[in-house]
């Protein structure tokens, strides 16, 4: 990692390790040959497509078939979820939540507009969602029910397991958009009833422009790309050889280090927070502080706004992220944090820290030192302060 | 990541004249905590002339930069002068800010107005506090939108949203938008503001019979007569001020077939003019799937 860099923004992306890049690198250069050909050369490439997808199956806990390697996370989530609801077209119904990623959001709101009718669960003001709600949503004619492991904004982790649970009993599809939990949580498909998880290569240590969809067996499937029979036809093109073994080898180091998320990682993030909270008057922490990733804070100083924190740390090589309405291109604040109803005097003054198992003590120090200067130094310009 | 001038990125990193005044004799201020900035500029005013200025915002990078910007402007200046400070002024200032920030400037310009008029005991928010709200979300009145139009000569609603953040929450009025822009940019408008709300633009009036009368299709004839209507009205009066003119060759179906005459023949963006302008109008006052052609002589 860059040295002048103290990258606080893996929910972002993550930078790639070099276990992984050593991974990858030889399908960059000698080993070229199309997985589809036959003859020995590009069996080479057969052979290391099919590894890395038993090693992002044993991340999962399930079977090398049922993982077909996409594009990105976001390919993943509407190929899982247009499957779904092709194979069920007597169905109309979906149910999903309001903090979804726009990979999920945007699609749920396009289906609107196709004929789907679309229950958008709402969250409280920590951001969890209500087992209750969702079991009253679910009806005979729901298709399928999408909601995410974690949250990429605050970091809230989200109760699979009783979701699952709850279609499991009617029979209904259950999709999970796992892109910011796998790597930083332990995940387990042997036990847990979900039919469809999405992940993606980038938020792992794996390159861009590579992702994953485990389909439980037996899951009702329709193709989203169709052409070739890569992918036993369920996601027809040309394997990104190098990208797929890229993301087989960061799933098989993600599963080797998930314990350091847990622990080294949760608490550098955890002295983050207190430190922050200590330091600085009237701001606060977003999201569910018993239940979210290892890696994550969301953080809102009050009177104060978002995109002008951070350019003011990047003065200082200080990457992170923030959910105001000046960051996101659009005008109004994160979904997100509008959803849990955070106020508008916070909403604008968020700032997201995401770490990775390459952040180091000291980089958090810096960072907590920074930041309190840059809140004073932007509080003394706001019209708002008292 | 935005792409700022370096002018810009020193006024927002070292913002002059930042502070309350308080023996200000004039304090404006414009936008709104909801909205995500806020302006307050005080001013301090001897002889007619703007003695000093500050300000205090809250809000991004390109806010703080306005306003900071704005005191420099202002400084020296008569309040006459004052008055006729611009929103593209405070962004040349700054040489240039991404059109997505351009609502940074309008925000200067309109604390601005509001401090003098203060200063003068005028009633106070000449825009905004009053007039039909276009865009509910951010609360963005029609007034506001037209003169943003005309200041800037804006023509889609895309730049509207920049420059006013109209249109930029739940999206329900950009259609609504494109109407105003399509009224001032044919010159019905007329001075929408100074009239008040009684004589509400022709424009706007067929965009609302055509929203209440719903989606239904149009027939051939409906919109061979609508489309030689909006060419008359709108298109051909906008084509001559530069010395053009166009003319109907053919509608079929949705396709229509025009020939650019007077100057635009020999105008190297006439290709520009018919897809950009000429579609792009018949599609907001007509139909959507209005496809527009240069017949070939």
């Amino acid at each position: 990692m860059n040295n002048r860099i103290i990258y606080f923004d893996n929910n972002a992306t993550t930078g790639t390790a070099p276990e992984v890049l050593e991974a990858m690198l030889p399908f960059l250069k000698d080993q070229y040959g199309n997985p589809s050909s036959m003859y020995a050369f590009a069996g080479v490439s057969q052979k290391a497509v099919n590894k890395a997808r038993t090693q992002t199956a044993a991340l999962l806990g399930a079977r090398a078939e049922e993982i077909t390697f996409t594009s990105c996370g976001t390919e993943s989530d509407a190929t899982a979820i247009m499957a779904a609801l092709r194979a069920q077209p007597d169905k109309k119904h979906v149910v999903t939540s309001r903090v979804e990623h726009p990979a999920v959001l945007t699609l749920g709101q396009h289906l609107e507009k196709e004929g789907w009718s679309v229950t958008w669960l709402g969250v409280d003001d920590k951001g969890r969602l209500s087992l209750d709600e969702l079991a009253g949503a679910l009806s005979k004619d729901t298709a399928l029910v999408s909601v995410m492991f974690a949250n990429n904004e605050t970091g809230n982790i989200y109760p699979v397991a009783e979701i699952g649970a709850l279609c499991r009993d009617r029979g209904i599809p259950f999709h999970v958009d796992a892109v910011q939990a796998v790597g930083k949580i332990p995940i387990d498909l042997s036990s847990l009833p979900v039919d469809y998880l999405a992940l993606s290569g980038h938020k792992l240590h794996a390159p861009k422009g590579v992702g994953a969809l485990y389909v439980r067996r037996g899951a009702p499937f329709r193709p989203f790309l169709r052409g070739g029979h890569q992918e036993r036809g369920r996601r027809a093109g040309t394997e990104a050889v190098p990208n797929i073994v890229a993301l087989g080898a960061a799933c098989e180091l993600a599963a080797a280090r998930i314990g350091e998320e847990n622990t080294r990682v949760r608490a550098l993030r955890d002295t983050l927070q207190q430190r922050l909270t200590t330091d600085i008057p009237d701001c606060i922490v977003n999201g569910d502080p018993d239940n979210r990733l290892p890696n994550t804070l969301n953080i809102s100083f009050k009177y104060v706004e978002g995109e002008a924190i951070l350019l003011h740390l990047d003065r200082y090589g200080i990457c992170a992220g923030s959910g105001s309405a000046c960051t996101s291109g659009s005008l109004e604040p994160s979904h997100v944090l509008r959803a849990m109803g955070v106020p508008f005097t916070y909403a604008h003054g968020s700032l997201r820290l995401s770490l990775s198992r390459y952040n180091t003590r000291e980089e958090v120090d810096y960072a907590t030192e920074k930041l309190s200067q840059i809140i004073d130094r932007l509080r003394e310009i706001s019209p708002f302060k008292e | 990541m935005w792409e700022y001038t370096e002018k810009m990125r020193d006024y927002f990193l070292n913002p002059r004249n930042v502070g309350e005044m308080k023996d200000a004799d004039a304090v404006g201020e414009a936008g709104s905590l909801a909205c995500g900035d806020a302006l307050k500029l005080y001013l301090k005013v001897k002889d007619g002339v703007i003695a000093d200025a500050s300000f205090l915002t809250f809000g991004c990078a390109s806010a703080i930069a306005s306003g900071s910007a704005l005191t420099e402007i202002v400084k020296g200046k008569t309040l006459d002068e004052a008055m006729t400070v611009s929103n593209s002024d405070i962004a040349r200032y700054l040489d240039g800010l991404p059109k997505e920030k351009m609502h940074c400037s309008v925000m200067g310009r309109e604390a601005l107005e509001a401090a003098v008029r203060a200063y003068r005991g005028e009633p106070a928010l000449p825009a905004g506090s009053e007039g039909r709200i276009v865009c509910k979300c951010f609360g963005v009145t029609e007034e506001q939108v037209v003169r943003a139009v005309r200041e800037n000569n804006l023509t889609t609603a895309e730049d509207v949203t920049n420059f006013t953040k109209a249109g930029g929450g739940c999206g329900e009025c950009l259609r609504e938008i494109e109407a105003v822009i399509a009224d001032v940019v044919s010159g019905k408008s007329g001075d929408a503001a100074e009239k008040g709300t009684a004589g509400a633009p022709a424009g706007l009036a067929d965009w609302r019979k055509r929203k209440s009368a719903g989606a239904a299709p149009l027939s051939n004839v409906q919109r061979m007569q609508r489309v030689m209507t909006v060419l008359d009205e709108i298109i051909r009066p906008r084509l001559r001020q530069d010395g053009g003119d166009i003319e109907l060759v053919d509608i079929d179906g949705r396709t229509v077939s025009v020939a650019l005459r007077g100057t635009c023949t020999s105008c190297p963006s006439s290709r520009l003019t018919i897809e950009g302008f000429v579609q792009q109008t018949l599609q907001e006052q007509v139909e959507a799937g209005i496809v527009v052609r240069e017949a070939v002589s």
